[in-house]
């Protein structure tokens, strides 16, 4: 179910908006528009839908209009044009009043520095979303204590919050995010002002809420690793503009544009390529009831192969038959190719990462099959192309490399 | 000089068809100066002693505390009492005026750019133009006496709180700021839960300020008749007697001090403990 929609929005900076807005309209780039009207575009015809319950997060280096756009969902910008819909109700038409409303109960929002109250409590900082919806002081304080609780906070109730660390601050912006019981958390880069080890720490920790929770979540981050890390779906932006939104993996498999791929070629993609996306699908399969030795053995030298997967009639996965067993067998004019399948073979689903698949190469020279829960195959990983993904380099170079070693 | 002439047949003007608001101005203002000034003059000098001393060492500490101790009983020895409670009490009621008045600018001249554009040349204007000059107004409008004083020390004291208040309101981080606005705050409650609180400490050095610059002042009103340890300094200037003079001037001094050491921790109390 769709939880927020975006529909066209556009943000434009500046006086003259009228003029800068046609020319976008005829599409003029931003430094055209910039130019001619002195306009900056933060935001340029953005489109999304984000559903209920997912991790949605937007990429893109600063200046790239991520953390305007999040702020154009509970309008603290307002859009210059465009539509926002949260559970399809129009934000961007809405008065003070209703807006005050959603921001208090919906819309929730974790900031990159934090933005707590310093000379507070944490536990007045955790209930001050309660406090702002009037709610009693015994009433806030027993659900903001819930809040602290989930979030490990417990013990640095009366703690001011200048007095803790900036990880134990995020934890009280957090904290203060989820007493509301929003919907929606908005966070914008709430991990980027941490140290390494802590900001690992938190990703960690907010996948395990999640996984409790299930809000609709609005993730804003300026670094890659942590946008595969929690995102189940990344939209990247550039310069205003959304340039790709999929999952980690389809924008590191198939990205989109050459400012995509930029971003993602440093990435280790040995622990995001998938055991599906790499592998070779259909490939030949010698059949166990109906091929005999001759005619899987006419089929490898047609294609060159060395081995083969043997499947049943109906694609159970069994093993493989070598080339050089199959002539043997032909040799002595067996009928069957039963008696020379190699099953003792390890197999992977299609959801394994290549980091995963690495240590089956050094047990085996044979293609990795892959298979589905009910063992039929459904493709085969080749050695070369496995190590194609983690090094980088084409399936020629390694090729070539693989040669050298067998001739030395 | 034109200019001149024209500044002077506006503040005849409005002497002329304003008479009935100097009046209640006045009034108001009198009774609020004989109110302060009754109890201040009224209570024996131990009780205000003591009562001095037990807020210095609440909020400035002991060292200060005995500052205030010594530097009031050497007052009282000097033979001013009276005068210097005099002066205390109309610096009291100026600043009372000038913060009820300056704060509330303070936080309007932050939240809206229109009002700080005006409000600022005002404030320079305020600040710059010689003290002595508001004396002649002051007369025009109020006659001699106590309370053309302290309307001359309001406008003289009023500008350094305006300034701290617009200042500290505008120094909240955005980011403090931002996060109230997005957890559905209403701007009366920005201002009231986040905004002065984290303003408080650059307030009150305007305070501190406008409190100094009062008891300044109140010295000059005495001028036009100001009631006070002003009136010693002038007897002691007009008779040539530097003895006098030196006295009231160093009661002047010893009771700026004690004022600017409390009221210079005012905002600073937890910690200091």
């Amino acid at each position: 179910m769709e939880k927020i929609k975006i529909e066209k929005l556009s943000l434009v900076f500046g006086k003259g908006k009228a003029k800068a807005l046609k020319m976008l309209d005829q599409g003029k780039s931003k430094a055209e528009i910039l130019d001619a009207t002195g306009c900056n575009v933060a935001v340029r015809d953005a489109n999304l839908t984000i559903n209920e319950g997912e991790i949605f997060v937007i990429m893109g280096l600063s200046g790239s209009g991520k953390s305007t756009l999040l702020r154009c969902i509970n309008r603290l910008i307002n859009p210059t044009t465009g539509k926002i819909f949260v559970n399809n109700e129009e934000i961007t038409n809405m008065s003070d009043k209703e807006l005050l409303n959603i921001r208090r109960k919906e819309l929730a929002m974790v900031f990159q520095h934090f933005g707590l109250l310093p000379h507070r409590t944490v536990l007045s900082n955790v209930a001050f979303g309660l406090e702002l919806q009037g709610i009693e002081k015994d009433e806030r304080e027993v659900k903001a204590q819930e809040t602290i609780d989930l979030v490990g906070l417990k013990g640095y109730e009366n703690q001011k919050v200048s007095e803790l660390s900036g990880g134990m601050q995020q934890r009280v912006g957090l904290a203060r995010g989820l007493a509301n019981s929003p919907e929606v958390l908005l966070m914008d880069e709430a991990f980027s002002a941490l140290d390494p080890l802590i900001r690992s720490q938190m990703q960690d920790e907010l996948l395990l809420l999640q996984e409790k929770m299930q809000k609709t979540i609005l993730f804003i981050t300026h670094d890659l690793e942590e946008a595969i890390k929690l995102g189940d779906r990344i939209a990247i932006m550039k310069d205003g503009e959304i340039v790709q939104v999929g999952t980690s993996e389809e924008i590191i498999t198939n990205p989109a544009d050459d400012y995509v791929e930029s971003f993602v070629e440093n990435v280790d993609r040995s622990k995001i390529v998938t055991a599906g996306s790499i592998m070779f699908k259909k490939p030949k399969v010698a059949r166990l009831k109906k091929d005999g030795p001759a005619v899987v053995l006419r089929t490898m030298r047609d294609l060159g192969l060395s081995s083969m997967p043997v499947v049943r009639t109906n694609r159970t996965f069994l093993g493989f038959v070598k080339l050089e067993d199959v002539v043997d067998l032909k040799k002595k004019e067996i009928k069957t190719i039963e008696s020379i399948i190699r099953d003792s073979v390890m197999t992977v689903n299609p959801d394994e990462t290549v980091e995963d698949m690495l240590p089956l190469l050094s047990k085996t020279n044979l293609p990795i099959p892959v298979v589905n829960e009910e063992n039929h195959l459904l493709g085969v990983v080749s050695p070369t192309s496995l190590i194609a993904e983690t090094t980088g380099k084409d399936k020629g170079e390694i090729n070539e490399i693989i040669q050298k070693a067998i001739e030395l | 000089m034109i200019i001149g002439q024209y500044i002077e047949s506006g503040v005849n003007w409005l002497t002329d068809n304003f008479s009935g608001l100097f009046d209640g101005i006045n009034t108001g203002m009198s009774s609020l100066i004989e109110l302060i000034e009754a109890f201040w003059t009224g209570i024996p000098f131990y009780i205000t002693i003591a009562l001095f001393t037990a807020l210095a060492l609440w909020k400035a500490g002991r060292k200060n505390a005995v500052l205030t101790l010594v530097g009031l009983v050497f007052i009282y020895f000097t033979g001013f009492w009276e005068e210097t409670m005099q002066t205390f009490s109309l610096v009291l009621a100026s600043a009372i005026i000038a913060l009820a008045i300056g704060i509330p600018l303070g936080i309007w001249s932050a939240k809206n750019k229109t009002a700080n554009s005006i409000i600022r040349p005002i404030l320079d204007f305020m600040q710059t133009m010689p003290a002595f000059v508001y004396l002649i107004p002051a007369v025009l409008f109020f006659g001699l006496g106590t309370v053309p004083g302290a309307f001359a020390t309001i406008i003289f004291a009023m500008p350094p709180v305006v300034r701290l208040t617009s200042l500290g309101i505008q120094q909240v981080p955005e980011d403090i700021v931002e996060a109230t606005k997005a957890f559905g705050a209403t701007p009366r409650q920005l201002l009231v839960k986040v905004q002065l609180p984290l303003a408080m400490p650059t307030i009150l050095a305007g305070v501190n300020q406008t409190i100094m610059m009062s008891l300044s002042m109140v010295v000059i009103a005495s001028m036009i008749g100001a009631k006070g340890l002003g009136e010693i300094v002038l007897q002691g200037i007009s008779q040539l007697r530097i003895g006098l003079g030196f006295e009231g001037g160093l009661a002047v001094v010893l009771l700026a001090i004690i004022l600017d050491r409390i009221t210079q921790n005012l905002g600073q109390n937890q910690k200091k403990k």
